[in-house]
């Protein structure tokens, strides 16, 4: 049978579950407050202060936010599964783990493009006030949707380990945290050698956010956030396998 | 259908299951018995693939269990144990997406829920929440995602448990009916339901299977199967003991109860007493007046004691021994 048409009913499934609880209505709001917030304030964002026609105050903040919300979204995700037994169910389904997990993946990674994409009056305002360059704009937002599928991801990982979701989410924030540091600069200041501080930073999306954020689509950030994404879904699979093996 | 080849499952130090086979063919219901911790749910979580084996084979219609787990799983229904549904979705929600992921279209998908839902009354609940449902019939909606595609291999594990007597009794029926055209195992621990559903039964203890058969074969194993309880007067207890000893086809003989009225006296027979005891007591009658006599089936309840507790002597004298050292 189809693999998609198996991972698109896992997916339709997990999106319901989104929206039959207020989580989902929750988060958004928080998320879009919270981005209207940074973005405007005179203190962080300085969208006004700035006198650019360019979303770069919105999306500078995304990796910090990212840090708090993703893995609220993304703990639920196995570690319900976990505690209520029902994992038991969907595993001993005609489909295989995988398409258990890309379904569920893709669940919450389609449900962060939603929250994404109704930060769409930002766009609009930008437009009206000026004439900004909306190719950038446009990266900026595929940046950004692939570091939180890569967060989200990260996320998968913690809420397979464990039956809480509450130690999902505290770990998986501790995961993306190291994800962010490695290119923080005050961080890679501290570090002397020239070719260590690339290591380092090679691995953070910090450095492979920037990119997006100034317009450049650069291959290697792609690749970079793809396989951030495809070696966390292994690593669930790996877990969830060990789990049942006892 | 179900054919279990020398199964095993290690967890760390513990043999939660020790090398069992068995096989289940279509029309037969196995009764799946054993005190808790036994091992039953992790056999049946291995015969689902939940989990893998650490030795043997699990094969469900032709297809192994570990090599094709999927054709495999396209023939099983499972109820795992505590029945667990998504508690987000509604009634109708949750075995829509049973069907779907079964690969049902529409259609099918339409009748199949309908089916599920009559079969097991969820009509009145059917847009509820998971979540809102009482425990009787958060179980039975488990139960019909298990038979949504009327598979023909059914594994339940702990069906009745959490219901009401009368919805036990239609689950049994239930059970009883499907068992016609599919291959069936259901674990339990209330025995009468091995009477009422099966058509053979397996225990198991430690791991082991320790008796395997028909409810009638397992229940001549009882030492009660065959045996005679009578009610006499006229006769006062030790007389009537030490006449019925001497009979030729009796074991032994207890005296239950003695009143003023009559005497109540169990008598067991020797070598399994072949339904002859009865009748041979009652030719002895001589000076006394049988009242009432009948023979003993033999207990299910007692084999499943004596075969998964067979140290229960020795335990109990070790509990006579402690309080004399706590005097001392």
């Amino acid at each position: 049978m189809n693999p998609w048409r198996n991972i698109w009913t896992i997916t339709k499934r997990e999106l319901g579950a989104y929206f039959s609880s207020p989580i989902a209505y929750v988060f958004i709001v928080i998320f879009l407050l919270l981005s209207g917030f940074f973005t405007f304030s005179a203190y962080l964002g300085k969208f006004f202060e700035r006198r650019e026609a360019s979303l770069g105050s919105f999306f500078i903040w995304h990796p910090w936010f990212y840090l708090f919300l993703v893995p609220a979204v993304g703990m639920r995700l196995w570690a319900e599964e976990r505690r209520v037994g029902t994992i038991e169910l969907l595993l001993t389904m005609p489909i295989t783990a995988w398409q258990a997990i890309v379904g569920k993946f893709l669940a919450s990674w389609l449900f962060l493009a939603l929250a994404l994409f109704l930060t769409f009056p930002l766009w609009i305002t930008v437009n009206i006030l000026g004439h900004p360059d909306n190719g950038v704009i446009l990266s900026g937002y595929i940046g950004s949707w692939m570091m939180a599928g890569a967060y989200l991801a990260v996320s998968c990982i913690t809420s397979a380990l464990t039956r809480s979701q509450v130690v999902s989410f505290i770990i998986s924030l501790i995961a993306c945290l190291f994800l962010i540091l490695a290119g923080y600069p005050p961080v890679t200041n501290m570090i002397d050698w020239p070719w260590l501080v690339n290591l380092v930073s090679s691995f953070s999306v910090m450095t492979h956010f920037d990119g997006f954020q100034r317009g450049v689509l650069d291959v290697r950030d792609v690749i970079f956030f793809v396989s951030v994404i495809g070696f966390s879904l292994f690593t669930t699979s790996v877990i969830l396998r060990t789990h049942r093996a006892g | 259908m179900i054919k279990v080849n020398n199964l095993a499952k290690v967890f760390g130090a513990k043999r939660a299951v020790d090398h069992i086979t068995f096989s289940v063919e279509r029309g037969e219901v196995l009764g799946f018995l054993g005190p808790n911790g036994a091992g039953k749910s992790t056999t049946m979580r291995m015969i689902t693939g939940f989990i893998p084996p650490s030795e043997g084979s699990v094969s469900v219609g032709g297809f192994d269990i570990v090599a094709q787990p999927i054709q495999a799983r396209r023939l099983i229904g499972y109820l795992p144990e505590n029945a667990p549904a998504y508690t987000d979705m509604t009634v109708y929600g949750f075995l829509n997406f049973a069907a779907e992921i079964r690969g049902m279209g529409r259609d099918a998908r339409k009748k199949a829920v309908n089916r599920a839902v009559e079969l097991c009354f969820l009509e009145p609940v059917l847009h509820q929440s998971v979540e809102t449902l009482s425990k009787g019939y958060r179980h039975r909606t488990c139960f019909a995602q298990s038979i949504i595609h009327d598979p023909d291999v059914l594994v339940l594990d702990e069906p009745t448990d959490g219901l009401d007597p009368n919805q036990k009794h239609e689950v049994r029926q239930l059970i009883r009916r499907m068992g016609e055209k599919k291959a069936i195992i259901f674990s339990t621990h209330i025995l009468e339901e091995v009477d009422a559903a099966c058509s053979r039964a397996i225990i198991i203890d430690r791991g082991r299977i320790v008796a395997n058969g028909t409810p009638e074969e397992l229940r001549r194993k009882s030492e009660w199967a065959g045996a005679v309880t009578l009610r006499v007067s006229g006769i006062n207890g030790a007389t009537l003991s030490d006449k019925l000893c001497r009979l030729s086809s009796v074991k032994r003989a207890t005296i239950l109860k003695e009143e003023a009225t009559g005497v109540t006296a169990r008598v067991f027979p020797r070598n399994n007493g072949n339904g002859l005891l009865a009748s041979s007591i009652a030719d002895a009658a001589q000076g006394w007046r049988i009242e009432e006599l009948h023979t003993e089936e033999g207990r299910l309840d007692e084999v499943f004691r004596s075969i998964t507790m067979p140290d229960t002597a020795a335990q109990n004298g070790k509990e006579e021994e402690q309080p004399k050292e706590l005097n001392s």
